[in-house]
């Protein structure tokens, strides 16, 4: 994009279309040939139509002017040929505007699907540095440009494009001279396109800015209608809304306005050509200079007038295959992202214990686990039993190079000890866990479990031990029974019952009308926010998984119920190593080890009474002296 | 298009009318100009009449230009009407969602309202346009070149009297045809938006449980539907152009056929011919435009339903002609009150509750989770109504006062606590406009927050952004309860709002509510004891009745929930057993 905001072909650009090009071609290669075959077929068949009335006059119908009984018979014959290019031309566009559709929704699936697949695998940081809103409009707003550029665009500039070339060619052959005329009116219409388009270019692009701009104030706004309503804010947020309308309206009005004047621009400049060419041209016949006869003329007028039509739809397509080509430019860099790393390649097998007390790799589940970790040099494979051992070694992590959020940790968190973390918002606690599943690599120091170096351990594998409870709590569109079932895909009815009521949520839910087939669309925004968290909470539950990560998933559930549902997460994790966050202390006083944190520090560690006793921080916390936020 | 929608166009009506009577003259002089064009070629260029071509030269570029002007004007004017009509459809749904009540905002999503007030909107602006320009532009051009050729050759005017409603037919059936399939892609196209949305938002869960194959697997199935239902919509539109191009070419050759022979017998002129066949493209071409806004139209008519989804939702709470504007003071009643989300025939939330509240109060709610604490405290402002009893405020049912007066008298710091984007001075004002800076730190100061707000460098002028994401939970809820402070309400409830406030803190926040606005009734939803322990009146709520009323002593002899609750909180470390 150029300083004044009017939009330029760059490099960039080019490099994009060509890429787009490339998902064409690549799947669709001979759809593609027959596509341009059948586009230039078609434009042939319509250019026919002002070429062949110059032969059809002058040498199928004057010639019989005058006759007594005129023999039409070769007059037949000539429409008759006419009529087959014309049939063939009728062939040529149904085949290409259906294949047009395949291809074009074929690439639009491909880019979509593609696009979703690799955001899959970008790590957890793509999401923290790209807005929600800003990786949606990837899929709706970007992609929706590209099908209309695929569909209606592209089509049409090769069609225009064609038209364009063999019309002047025709013209050319007609007559040189008046063609240097042509020459003369194309460049005019060239620059006046330019200048109009560029306008409206530059008005589309503010358009999509405040357009944006409405968006994320209605975003904002809706999110916090409820506050809007309690607080009588009605008012000012309409005039606040009002101004913001009002400028996209300014902009929309002048981008269309500019599209809109294109059309009666270059076809008037068309009508101009003609009145000059008529003029030029009747001279010239008069003149008897560059052998212009009456059908030379008739024919070249007929293709003044037809030359201006693909010119206006180009310049008219212009702008979208521009916006389109820059929404293609984000999808791309979407699709360039470097993916998650794994270079682990420990995994996760079932397992059980010979006689002997060693462990034998084996296909059904039996509750126990093994890391399976083969020797590359030696050429073996040793079995290690997965019991949830984490330890952290001078452990030092931060966001970004500079600024270090961990230092030094060290801790163990043996099997079947519940570990918590406590500390202000910042401290460092959910950055922890982010680390034990590798959402975020460290930078400096390890962390090992079971005695493996977590970085050798296949990622998937890693996650799929470490049960996870978070902050947010995310549901997904479907029924209850589906989104525990989440947490283990083939489980049975019957273990979904359990993990409910494990987690304590079976009692609401089966006062839903609808029990465990009750659908839960955005997010489960019909739950309160403590039903979601017991949900979230059995979720985890059914996956049964060795290590649990409980990140504030308590907060807002009533003390009551949480004390219910710990007892029954402490049955299941008996042996299990389990990692608490929480806010507020009654959650974690029964914990093995508490570690206070500070500004990515430990700074006090040890059991509730060891850091009652303290007098530190913790003890100031608990009675109350100092806040936790 | 739709009848009820097109009354938002308002003050743009003239723009909207202006646009077909400019575009008449175009196309009129459009009309106009092949006429011109074919004189010159049968008179000036035949006969060799050079002065006749300069002539009528000169008018043809005068008429040019009077077409370029009444073109532009008219692509401006309906530009303007088209974006001015957005303008104000987009004006109307948001003015409507703030006369929403709760009930009514339940009822959409908030990314629904945002594409309904984008995307949508955007569908129709687009095929409001092209309707002023191209309904206008199509029959008047239609009517003329017919009129046109008729004037010429009548043999072949009766020829396209029956090409152009055959033509016509196919069309309109085709995008008959095609519009419900478009209806279908695009609830799908929601589908797929929604599944993207969840995976974007749920990053963390996804990779947690390692389901990204599942994820894909899931997108992939409706991807495909979109697919084939996208293919199958277009496929049907895709009809249009070789329709189109094989009755052009009839007619082209058929015109060609019966104008030659006229031609050989000196019943036209081969001028005439060539402008015949200047009209049948015109005439074509039109009709074709009109194939093609009427396939726009249909699309936005699927858009206009939406919008008219949110216009024609009536709101649950309209204010009464002589609804009452005096809340005579802070007391509350709750008489023989159910209450249920769902309406008359709900599962009831709320189960014969019965409660006196006396100006001037303390009260805590306790109570489980779904035990409907914030349903209960919601009856009070009238963010729902009941189904069932009445609440009272000051004495009065609070159906019959003015819903702003009410709602400035009661305020509420809900559980959801929302910031907007703005100072901290812009975010407290939204209690009160007129508030002196003073009167702003004065409710900082009685919500424990105008200590922290001054260690910020830029004080009370401190940036908050999008949902107040950077201040701490404890600093946030703060700043919403100085929010409803500085309304000086007779009725203030915090729903659960000092969850993330250490204790202490917590105690001065009751502390100055009770020496600095001891007539304000005070409603306080904790899950923590000592956040409600000291309060005169405590409720403890189970599934949605009251389970006991009283003080904390009281409740300690007499209920079993609070003392379980009490006892768990207060006693110490070691009753986890």
């Amino acid at each position: 994009m150029s300083k004044n905001g009017k939009p330029k072909v760059t490099k960039n650009t080019i490099k994009t279309a060509k890429r787009l090009l490339g998902y064409v071609t690549s799947t669709y290669k001979a759809q593609f040939v027959l596509v341009l075959l059948c586009i230039l077929i078609s434009s042939i068949a319509s250019i026919s139509v002002s070429l062949s009335l110059r032969y059809l006059l002058d040498d199928f119908i004057i010639p019989l002017i005058g006759h007594e009984d005129p023999d039409f018979s070769e007059l037949y014959m000539a429409l008759t040929v006419l009529g087959c290019i014309f049939a063939m031309g009728v062939v040529s566009t149904f085949l290409y505007t259906r294949t047009m559709v395949i291809i074009g929704q074929g690439v639009l699936k491909r880019v979509r699907d593609e696009m979703f697949e690799h955001m899959q695998t970008l790590p957890i940081r793509y999401f923290d540095q790209n807005t929600n809103g800003s990786i949606m409009s990837l899929y709706t707003n970007d992609t929706d440009t590209l099908r209309q550029m695929i569909n209606q665009s592209i089509p049409q500039v090769l069609m225009s494009a064609l038209m364009i070339v063999v019309t002047f060619i025709a013209m050319l052959v007609l007559s040189p001279i008046l063609t240097v005329l042509a020459i003369v009116v194309i460049l005019l219409m060239i620059a006046v396109s330019r200048f109009i388009g560029g306008n409206s270019g530059k008005y589309f692009i503010r358009q999509q800015l405040d357009l944006a701009n409405i968006t994320g104030f209605v975003e904002e706004r809706m999110n916090g209608q409820r506050v809007v309503k309690v607080f009588n804010h009605e008012k000012k947020s309409e005039e606040e809304f009002d101004v913001l309308n009002e400028k996209l309206f300014e902009s929309a009005s002048n981008a269309h306005t500019f599209a809109s004047i294109m059309g009666p621009v270059i076809g008037n400049i068309g009508n101009l050509q003609f009145v000059l060419t008529a003029v030029l041209g009747g001279f010239l016949s008069i003149m008897g200079i560059g052998n212009i006869t009456l059908g030379v003329m008739a024919s070249y007028l007929q293709f003044t007038k037809s030359f201006t039509q693909p010119f206006m739809q180009v310049a008219q397509q212009f702008n979208s295959i521009i916006m389109a080509l820059a929404g293609a430019e984000r999808i791309f860099k979407m699709m360039d992202e470097a993916p998650e790393v794994d270079e682990g390649y420990v995994t996760l097998v079932n397992a059980r214990k010979k006689e002997d007390g060693t462990i034998e790799e084996c296909k059904e589940r039996t509750g126990m686990w093994a890391w399976k970790h083969p020797h590359q040099a030696e050429g073996t494979v040793t079995y290690t039993e997965l019991k949830g051992d984490v330890r952290f070694f001078d452990m030092s992590f931060g966001y970004e190079p500079d600024h270090m959020v961990l230092h030094d940790l060290t801790l163990y968190a043996k099997p079947g000890q519940k570990l918590a973390f406590v500390g202000s918002t910042g401290a460092g606690k959910t950055t922890i866990t982010n680390l034990i599943n590798r959402f975020y690599d460290v930078q400096d120091g390890k962390i090992r479990y079971d005695g493996i170096n977590i970085n050798k351990i296949k990622k998937a594998d890693l996650r799929r031990s470490l049960g996870i409870v978070l902050q947010d709590t995310h549901l997904f569109t479907g029924t209850i029974m589906d989104n525990i079932r989440y947490g283990k895909l083939d489980a049975t009815d019957e273990e979904v019952y359990n993990a409910a009521k494990l987690a304590h949520a079976d009692q609401f839910i089966q006062m839903l009308p609808q029990g465990y087939n009750t659908m839960l669309t955005s997010d489960g925004e019909e739950l309160s926010q403590g039903q979601r968290q017991l949900l979230a909470i059995a979720r985890a539950a059914v996956a049964d998984p060795p290590v649990l990560i409980l990140d504030e998933a308590t907060s807002s559930i009533d003390t009551r119920t949480e004390s219910i549902v710990q007892k029954g997460m402490d049955n299941l994790m008996k042996g299990r190593t389990v990692f608490v966050i929480a806010h507020r202390l009654s959650t974690i006083r029964n914990s093995d080890a508490i570690m206070v944190l500070e500004h990515g520090r430990i700074i006090e560690r040890g059991t509730h009474e060891d850091l009652l006793a303290l007098r530190g921080t913790y003890y100031q916390l608990y009675t109350g002296k100092l806040e936790l936020s | 298009m739709n009848r009820k929608l097109l009354k938002s166009v308002r003050e743009y009506k003239k723009q909207a009318f202006l646009a077909p009577v400019l575009v008449t003259l175009e196309v009129l002089l459009e009309v106009l100009i092949p006429l011109l064009m074919a004189n010159i070629i049968d008179i000036g260029i035949m006969e060799g009449n050079m002065d006749y071509i300069i002539k009528m030269g000169i008018v043809l570029v005068i008429m040019a230009m009077l077409s370029l002007a009444f073109g532009a004007k008219a692509g401006q004017v309906a530009a303007v009407a088209a974006a001015g009509y957005a303008k104000n459809l987009r004006h109307d749904i948001f003015y409507k969602i703030q006369e929403f009540s709760f009930g009514n905002i339940d009822h959409f999503s908030t990314p629904s309202l945002v594409t309904r007030l984008t995307t949508d909107i955007t569908n129709v602006q687009m095929a409001f346009m092209f309707s002023i320009r191209m309904l206008a532009r199509a029959p008047i051009m239609v009517v003329l070149s017919w009129i046109m050729t008729a004037t010429i050759s009548l043999k072949i005017a009766f020829l396209m009297l029956i090409t152009i409603p055959v033509l016509g037919g196919v069309l309109i059936f085709i995008a008959k045809k095609a519009h419900p399939h478009f209806i279908q892609v695009f609830d799908e196209y929601d589908i797929l938006n929604n599944t993207v949305q969840e995976n974007v938002n749920a990053a963390r869960v996804v990779k947690a449980y390692v389901r990204e194959e599942h994820e894909n697997e899931k997108f992939h199935k409706i991807s495909l539907k979109v697919f084939d239902l996208f293919t199958k919509a277009e496929k049907l539109v895709a009809w249009n152009s070789p329709v189109m191009n094989f009755v052009m070419y009839t007619v082209v050759l058929l015109i060609v056929l019966i104008g030659g022979e006229d031609i050989v017998l000196g019943n036209m002129m081969t001028g005439e011919l060539t402008s015949i066949m200047v009209y049948a493209m015109q005439i074509l071409m039109s009709l074709m435009m009109v194939s093609f806004v009427f396939v726009m139209i249909m699309i936005a008519e699927a858009s206009s339903d939406r919008i008219k989804e949110v216009l024609e939702e009536v709101p649950e709470m309209v204010d009464k002609e002589d609804a009452l504007t005096e809340v005579a003071n802070g007391d509350i009643d709750f008489e023989h009150v159910d209450f249920s989300y769902a309406g008359e025939d709900g599962n009831l939330s709320l189960k014969d509750v019965n409660l006196h509240i006396k100006s001037g109060q303390i009260v805590g709610i306790i109570g489980g989770t779904g035990s409907a604490k914030s349903t209960l405290v919601q009856l009070i402002p009238r963010l729902y109504d009941v189904t069932r009893g009445c609440v009272k405020v000051g004495g009065q049912d609070v159906r019959k006062y003015n819903l702003e007066k009410l709602r400035d008298q009661v305020s509420m710091v809900l559980q959801k606590n929302v910031l907007f984007t703005g100072s901290i001075y812009e975010n407290i004002r939204w209690g009160d406009e007129s508030a002196s800076n003073e009167e702003v730190r004065r409710v900082c100061q009685l919500a424990q927050a105008d200590g922290f707000i001054s260690e910020f460098p830029a004080g009370y002028n401190t940036m908050i952004v999008e949902g107040g994401n950077n201040v701490s939970g404890g600093q946030k809820q703060r700043l919403c309860i100085a929010r409803a402070l500085l309304k000086k309400p007779k009725i203030l409830i915090l729903d659960d709002s000092t969850s993330a406030v250490d204790t202490r803190t917590d105690a001065l926040i009751r502390k100055a509510f009770r020496e600095e606005i001891p007539d304000t009734t005070k409603i306080i939803i904790a899950q923590r004891i000592s956040s409600v322990e000291d309060a005169d009146m405590i409720i403890v709520m189970d599934n949605g009745k009251i389970d006991g009323i009283g003080t904390s002593e009281e409740l300690l002899k007499t209920n079993a929930i609070y003392r379980e609750v009490y006892e768990s909180q207060v006693k110490g470390g070691n009753d986890n057993e």
